[in-house]
């Protein structure tokens, strides 16, 4: 499960774990390659160790157990100072007692720099995040969004090898938010250089990444680019937690090639195998809201099933429909609204039907 | 309509009233139930703070014993010309013969023998023999008579003293309070060397004030990081340590001091017993400068901790992760990063026990011997007992305070008040 081989990686966990009690594994066997230039997100719920892993590689946190390597150099026993990394804080964390531009020029400052480097170093940081002006002032007279952009000059001023981010958009709200992911991921492709990024927000993982990695538990569940990890989910839980998911459970009872049937209590649903036991496993399939179509054409799915409408929701671009369908009462459509789309209200018996292929039979959660 | 409409240039309401004094009348209520909430704290500390505050300041300048004692010597030494070094003529004798007559009657004598004495000494017993005889001088000659009493009538410090003070204000307690006083020509100069007091022990007072406030903070300054950084739990257990000896009697905690300090006390026992001093010359680590250190270090150390670590709390420990992360060693983290973020926490922390240690008084009278006591104890010797003499006291105690508000004044001018952090 870890999606395209990398080659040559320039970060590299190497069976890592860590545990802060000696009793429960927080990161469990981590094995994740990261390319020079990525932009990879660590993605996953508060407590799947996502930070942690972070923490270690920044090198405020050691590893129980395991190697961590950057540039193919081991980075266990280096100091945090002497990794060469850059990092954004989830509160920025700028100093308070000096102004922006000092800020900027602290890191320039603690390697000896030259002052005419520093200088031109930080004009050029600063005309990037467009603050150019604000060199004067201190953080605590700059806005959210603002402060956002000096940390993110911060961390890149002195050129680091890798740039490390955590939920550094989760202060801001969410117009800003959406604003920023993108003069990150500008910044990110202007500069090229190797960003990794924690996050619990999936829109904003799916919108900068170049790769991400689905965090539970401790263990990565999935690492794959962002419109395979919406489109082919490789387990329930990636399923459930990248985007919208209808999940149907059922017993495989055969398997054909590619495909599976599995039997539930209204009948017999074909699916893609992706992730199934042998005959007779339960399984778990998921089926995103907008592959469903309302009143199919004759013979055109191959799952055609009874529907009793319970809800309408009017979005404006389209109409979210929850229906009961084989024995599942929080079952989604998403009807688009366009010309001649059908028109439902709450009580109706509609047909609904889907593609094989867009029902992905997976595991079953514990 | 119920917006406001601007008619000419004041806003008003939509019934036409001024738009400020309609707010005016709709704060008024609340306005005025919050004055009623303060009222009773406020004419408490008047009455029992600012008050006599206000009066014992005054008293430092008002001296009205001389002419209320002695009216009519007053009023006759008018005429004498203090600097053509004669004694005074035979109507001021008259005049001090009467009024000492009728100060014994009213038995006031004693207070404006006692006033003058402070600055020429022997006069109260001059008075009190005198005033005792004055009755019996019916008639004149006054002047050979009194004199015949006691011969230090002739002395005209005495009456130069009496027609300086005849006014309701003086200056002189001040002048003593900083050492100086009027010389026989009526200029003002410093005392003789050796009755040099008061700047002294000013200066020693500031010292060692400065001094403690010092070793506070060195002190305090990795305690309260540690509170700050421990886990809740650890940190707590910890607080409750610093806190123990503040809520522990100032008295409890100077005395133990004593029994560990003094000559056949704990430190010393101990150093004798590891042989490490002889028996003969134990110590002498109390009722000196090194008693007081040691004593007010540890009873204001919790005024330091108290806001450095309320000030380290609020300081988010992503700055020290992002100082390292930028390259900086854990010491340039700290020295660049976590203290100039502490400055509040120093500031208040050292203005709160430079204060209290600057108007100390328990612990320095009781293990601060002859060479550690500070000028407050020796405002309290002045306020009561045998050297009883309140306008010195007032006087002292005046320019302490203003010694304070100086001190207070620069520190705004140069670290800014605003940046004073208490909890």
């Amino acid at each position: 499960m870890t999606g395209q081989a990398v080659t040559d990686p320039y970060v590299r966990f190497a069976s890592v774990q860590k545990s802060y009690d000696g009793e429960i594994l927080v990161v469990k066997d981590l094995n994740l390659d990261i390319e020079r230039g990525e932009f990879l997100t660590m993605l996953g719920p508060s407590g799947s160790g996502k930070t942690t892993c972070l923490m270690m590689l920044a090198g405020f946190e050691p590893a129980t157990h395991g190697e961590i390597y950057l540039d193919q150099v081991p980075i266990n026993n280096v100091a945090p100072h002497k990794r060469d990394i850059g990092m954004v804080f989830q509160n920025y964390a700028l100093f308070p007692h000096m102004t922006v531009a000092e800020n900027l020029r602290f890191p320039l400052q603690v390697r000896n720099m030259d002052k005419n480097e520093q200088e031109s170093r930080v004009k050029r940081a600063l005309d990037m995040v467009e603050l150019g002006a604000f060199g004067g002032r201190r953080p605590a007279q700059l806005s959210g969004g603002q402060q956002q952009r000096v940390a993110v000059a911060r961390a890149l001023v002195f050129d680091p090898k890798l740039v490390l981010m955590d939920e550094p958009l989760g202060a801001l709200d969410k117009q800003l938010r959406e604003q920023m992911q993108y003069e990150i991921k500008h910044i990110h492709e202007n500069l090229g250089v190797t960003v990794v990024y924690v996050t619990h927000d999936q829109s904003e993982a799916l919108t900068m990444s170049n790769r991400i990695a689905v965090f539970n538990d401790g263990v990565i569940q999935q690492l794959a680019p962002p419109d395979a990890l919406y489109e082919a989910p490789e387990n329930a839980f990636v399923a459930q937690f990248i985007g919208e998911n209808n999940t149907l459970t059922g017993k495989v009872s055969a398997v054909n090639g590619s495909t599976c049937t599995a039997e539930t209590e209204s009948g017999a649903i074909t699916a893609l195998a992706v992730n199934i036991g042998g005959v007779g496993s339960p399984t778990t399939m998921s089926l995103r809201p907008e592959r469903v179509t309302v009143n199919p054409p004759e013979g055109q799915c191959p799952n055609l099933f009874d529907a009793h409408v319970k809800e309408l929701i009017y979005l404006g671009d389209h109409v979210r429909t929850r229906m009961s369908v084989c024995g599942n009462d929080d079952f989604i459509v998403k009807i688009p609204n366009a010309a001649g789309h059908v028109h439902l209200s709450p009580g109706d018996d509609v047909k609904v039907g889907w593609q094989a292929e867009d029902c992905r039979a997976l595991d079953m959660p514990a | 309509m119920a917006q406001a409409e601007i008619t000419g240039d004041t806003m008003r309401t939509a019934d036409g009233v001024p738009l400020k004094l309609a707010l005016e009348r709709a704060l008024f209520r609340s306005r005025l139930r919050a004055v009623m909430l303060v009222l009773p704290l406020f004419a408490f500390l008047l009455v029992t703070f600012v008050l006599p505050i206000f009066d014992m300041l005054f008293r430092s300048v008002e001296d009205q014993i001389v002419a209320d004692i002695l009216p009519r010597t007053v009023v006759a030494i008018e005429a004498w010309d203090e600097t053509s070094g004669d004694l005074p003529g035979e109507p001021v004798f008259e005049a001090i013969v009467k009024d000492m007559a009728e100060g014994r009657k009213n038995k006031t004598l004693g207070r404006v023998a006692r006033r003058l004495n402070y600055e020429v000494s022997g006069a109260a017993s001059l008075f009190r023999k005198s005033g005792r005889k004055a009755p019996k001088i019916t008639q004149g000659p006054y002047r050979e008579k009194l004199l015949k009493i006691d011969k230090r009538w002739k002395n005209l410090d005495l009456w130069n003293l009496i027609k300086r003070e005849k006014g309701d204000f003086t200056a002189s307690f001040f002048l003593a309070a900083a050492d100086m006083q009027y010389q026989p020509d009526g200029s003002i100069g410093m005392r003789p060397e050796n009755r040099q007091i008061y700047v002294h022990l000013f200066g020693r007072t500031l010292w060692l004030s400065g001094l403690i406030t010092v070793l506070c903070l060195l002190l305090a300054y990795p305690v309260s990081y540690l509170l700050a950084t421990l886990p809740l739990r650890s940190g707590n257990l910890l607080m409750i340590l610093v806190l123990l000896p503040f809520w522990t009697s100032l008295l409890v905690r100077t005395t133990s001091w004593i029994a560990l300090l003094q000559t056949q006390g704990v430190i010393n026992s101990f150093l004798v017993g590891i042989g490490l001093i002889d028996d003969g010359d134990r110590l002498q680590l109390i009722h000196n400068q090194f008693g007081t250190i040691v004593a007010m270090t540890h009873i204001l150390l919790p005024f330091m901790i108290l806001p450095l670590y309320s000030v380290m709390k609020t300081i988010p420990p992503s700055y020290m992760r992002a100082a390292r992360s930028l390259g900086a060693t854990p010491f340039t983290a700290f020295v660049k990063v976590y203290m100039p973020n502490t400055v509040a926490g120093v500031g208040a922390g050292g203005i709160l026990v430079f204060i209290l240690a600057i108007g100390y008084y328990i612990t320095p009278a009781l293990v601060g011997g002859r060479t550690g006591t500070l000028i407050s104890n020796f405002i309290a010797s002045f306020i009561s007992g045998s050297t009883q003499n309140w306008g010195l006291a007032a006087a002292l105690g005046v320019m302490l305070l203003a010694i304070v508000l100086a001190l207070y004044f620069l520190y705004d001018k140069i670290v800014g008040i605003d940046n004073m952090k208490l909890g």
